[in-house]
């Protein structure tokens, strides 16, 4: 107990200077005052003040954004304090964050035109018992991303519940060191995605009734690309059963409607202690980024992907689409709990993969697995038959170390 | 302190004296000792009133005080068809420095200052102001601050939250559209005039102000007229500088024409230091990066905004390019500029169409 004291006492120490003491201040703000009251706040809001949202529902016609270091945003609960943006007609996004050390906490974001809560280019920032949601259900002339923090560091994304993005509910991009911990994703076309990000732990959390529950994508010709040390664990990705509703143009349209976990290009990504059930198409799967592109510094397929000590209910029942098509055509039906491409760089396939860069599976007994092996499918289709054999990806990654954020006060 | 105090009792007389002429509903005549205030200037806090800045000799009509230089940039960002004056003032006995690429380097104390208005013929000066930002070189930084208009127009008033106003604004073909202009806010004004987070000019780039324009006395090369008045160094021949071209000048080449388009509509966000970085999408006038340029780049984060294409720009097919798309669009999450329009400009679709066709 003495230790678990003076740990938050230092804590409160580091992290309020004294002139943010001075200044800061509560700022209460209601619906009732009327929108100007609340985007004034935002903007005359100074370091260290928390701008309390009372109960109440705002109907706001363009964005909201905070510019300002060091402020809260708290709301009376995700159903209580309701930011609605039904009748907006300016602004890419509901709430921009563009300054640091921000925290957002219990209060909902609904129907925006485009993303729900967006933070560029902010360090320490938190998403906490937040709810975005487009109240309609998955359609595709819904806003693109619910928790949308880019080019961002330490980003603690918890207790959300995201419904009805149509692209990913909670997306992380071009960021790094992130915790995606005890959420709800459901009914959007990707629930989770971490993508071109650094250093991510995404655990505890809920993926359920999406296009596909969790993805780690990497992509080219991008600021920040290269994805790498990611864990996957933990989570609850079942269930993952909405059509495709994504605008074509968007990679998530290529998601084929139930999948479980996909991770694409990215580098040392671990997988593990999982429960996936009822995801259709695959629970798991790992593939290479599958269009052309015109990058040298990009790399296309996964490096060093560890998958293991997951736990699989029903799933592979109902391949969806293009990607089910191409999968089935080499497994056939049911498509095995965990699916790989197979797709490594042309010298790596005349000869072998490094060690550090392969795909190792350690499940349980009964776990089912093929490697499509879809660079021989393509130049000698008839000769060649998927690898089904588990055991010869037998192995281990080492593990990276846990995500520590400087605002986790859990961590 | 050779700088005239705010509480000049000369000035402050002048300003009654001005007050009670527009209270009798006549228009107070240019004053020819009307001088931009420096302490206005770099105050922690802007003045309530746009008078107070000092930047005109006759406000309603928009007319430079002494010092307070008037531009144009060859070719302007798009405000659902809004007429602009701008002006800059450098403060006595300081200069700009030229930057080849970036916005000029301001002195502290200097000030841009942008009118956003009408054609009203009825009005004085033939204009509806509506609102006039300013951005003001302090030491820390640039600071960016909107006053809109009263319905006199003798003055114009702070506005911190923004402000939205329905009017009826002409279009292009003799009609009036009804339609809400936003006046930004704080944060808003940001949103496009920044560089790595730190507020900056956008428009007062050598390359878009390398062109004459007329300054009362004959037309003159802007740059060297700033050089001449001592509010411009490190200039180097005016020849050597790169211009852009004004946008509508159908004898300029089609990629040009295009790209300066581009560079002033779009590039504050779209660059690599720039709000819109993580779209990998940069539009600044000097990028050479094809795919960077969004040639064959499919979208980032678009979402629904790509309008289920696939590429930013597929080169001779303008219909296939999300780039058109979102320019010819005015629905929130879906148009770019995301900010500062409501409607479309058709010579904007019509140049950029003809742009991606002719692209190989």
């Amino acid at each position: 107990m003495t230790s678990f004291l003076s740990r938050t006492a230092l804590a409160v120490l580091v992290a309020v200077s004294p002139a943010a003491l001075a200044a800061a201040a509560e700022i209460k703000v209601s619906a009732a005052e009327g929108n100007q009251k609340l985007i004034e706040a935002l903007i005359l809001a100074q370091e260290g003040d928390t701008i309390v949202l009372e109960a109440g529902r705002w109907d706001l016609t363009e964005g909201l954004s905070l510019d300002a270091d060091g402020v809260a945003i708290r709301g009376a609960g995700a159903d209580r304090s309701i930011l609605s943006f039904k009748g907006q007609t300016g602004a890419g996004e509901g709430l921009l964050v563009t300054s640091d050390r921000v925290v957002l906490e219990d209060f909902a974001v609904e129907d925006t035109r485009g993303d729900g809560i967006k933070s560029k280019s902010s360090d320490q920032i938190t998403f906490r018992n937040l709810r975005v949601e487009w109240t309609n259900g998955p359609d595709e002339n819904n806003g693109s991303y619910g928790v949308y923090p880019v080019s961002s560091r330490n980003v603690l994304i918890e207790g959300v519940t995201v419904r009805g993005a149509s692209d990913a509910g909670i997306y992380v991009g071009q960021s790094q060191d992130i915790v995606v911990r005890d959420n709800i994703a459901e009914y959007n076309v990707a629930g989770i995605e971490i993508e071109n990000s650094f250093r991510a732990d995404v655990h505890g959390n809920t993926a359920t009734h999406n296009t596909g529950g969790i993805l780690i994508f990497d992509l080219p010709n991008l600021p920040v690309q290269g994805g790498h040390d990611i864990r996957v664990f933990d989570n609850d990705v079942v269930d993952n059963d909405t059509a495709n509703f994504a605008p074509k143009g968007n990679i998530v349209a290529i998601v084929p409607k139930g999948v479980g976990i996909m991770v694409m290009a990215n580098r040392n990504v671990h997988v593990f202690a999982n429960r996936l059930s009822g995801n259709g198409t695959a629970h798991v799967l790992v593939a290479a980024y599958p269009n052309d592109y015109d990058d040298d510094s990009y790399m296309f397929v996964p490096r060093g992907v560890y998958v293991h000590d997951n736990v699989y209910g029903e799933g592979g029942y109902a391949p969806d689409g293009e990607v089910g098509e191409t999968i089935t055509g080499v497994t056939g039906e049911p498509v095995p709990d965990i699916v790989w491409d197979g797709v490594t760089r042309i010298p790596e396939w005349l000869s072998w993969v490094s060690a550090e860069n392969r795909v190792y599976i350690d499940e349980p007994e009964g776990t089912t697995f093929a490697n499509l092996k879809m660079i021989s499918q393509l130049l000698l289709p008839w000769s060649t038959r998927p690898d089904r054999d588990i055991t010869g990806y037998a192995g281990s990654l080492p593990e990276p170390q846990a995500v520590r954020l400087a605002q986790d006060t859990r961590g | 302190m050779t700088m005239m105090a705010p509480g000049n009792p000369v000035r402050l007389g002048a300003r009654l004296l001005k007050a009670c002429v527009c209270a009798l509903g006549v228009l107070a005549a240019p004053d020819p000792a009307a001088a931009a205030d420096d302490a206005a200037i770099l105050a922690a806090r802007p003045p309530a009133l746009l008078s107070q800045f000092g930047f005109f000799a006759d406000m309603a009509r928009q007319v430079p005080a002494e010092g307070v230089l008037p531009f144009k940039p060859a070719t302007p960002l798009f405000t659902d068809f809004a007429v602009k004056r701008r002006f800059v003032y450098v403060p006595a006995g300081q200069s700009a420095r030229y930057d080849p690429q970036e916005a000029l380097d301001f002195p502290v104390g200097s000030a841009l200052v942008k009118t956003f208005a009408y054609l009203a013929e009825e009005r004085p000066g033939g204009l509806r102001l509506v609102e006039t930002r300013v951005l003001l070189r302090q030491q820390a930084g640039w600071q960016a601050w909107a006053y809109v208009w009263d319905e006199q127009q003798s003055d114009a008033e702070l506005n911190l939250a923004g402000a939205r106003i329905p009017m009826e604004v002409p279009t292009l073909d003799g009609r009036t559209e009804a339609i809400t202009y936003a006046v930004p806010n704080k944060n808003q004004c940001k949103g496009c005039h920044a560089i790595n987070g730190e507020v900056t000019p956008i428009g007062p780039k050598a390359r878009n102000l390398n062109h004459a324009i007329d300054f009362g006395d004959g037309p003159q090369n802007q740059l060297a007229r700033w050089a001449q008045a001592g509010i411009l160094t490190g200039l180097p021949e005016v020849s050597q500088v790169s211009s852009v071209p004004d946008w509508l000048d159908t004898d300029a080449p089609l990629d040009a024409r295009a790209r300066a388009w581009l560079d002033i509509n779009c590039a504050h966000c779209h660059r690599r230091e720039g709000a819109a970085s993580n779209s990998g999408l940069f539009l600044t006038w000097g990028e050479t990066d094809r795919v960077a340029l969004g040639v064959n780049k499919r979208p980032v984060a678009a979402g629904r905004g790509a309008g289920d294409l696939s590429f930013d720009i597929v080169p001779g097919d303008p219909e296939a390019s999300i780039l058109l798309y979102r320019v010819e669009s005015a629905e929130a999450g879906i148009m770019m500029p995301e900010l500062g329009r409501s409607l479309v400009d058709p010579r904007a679709v019509t140049l950029l169409r003809e742009w991606i066709a002719a692209m190989r």
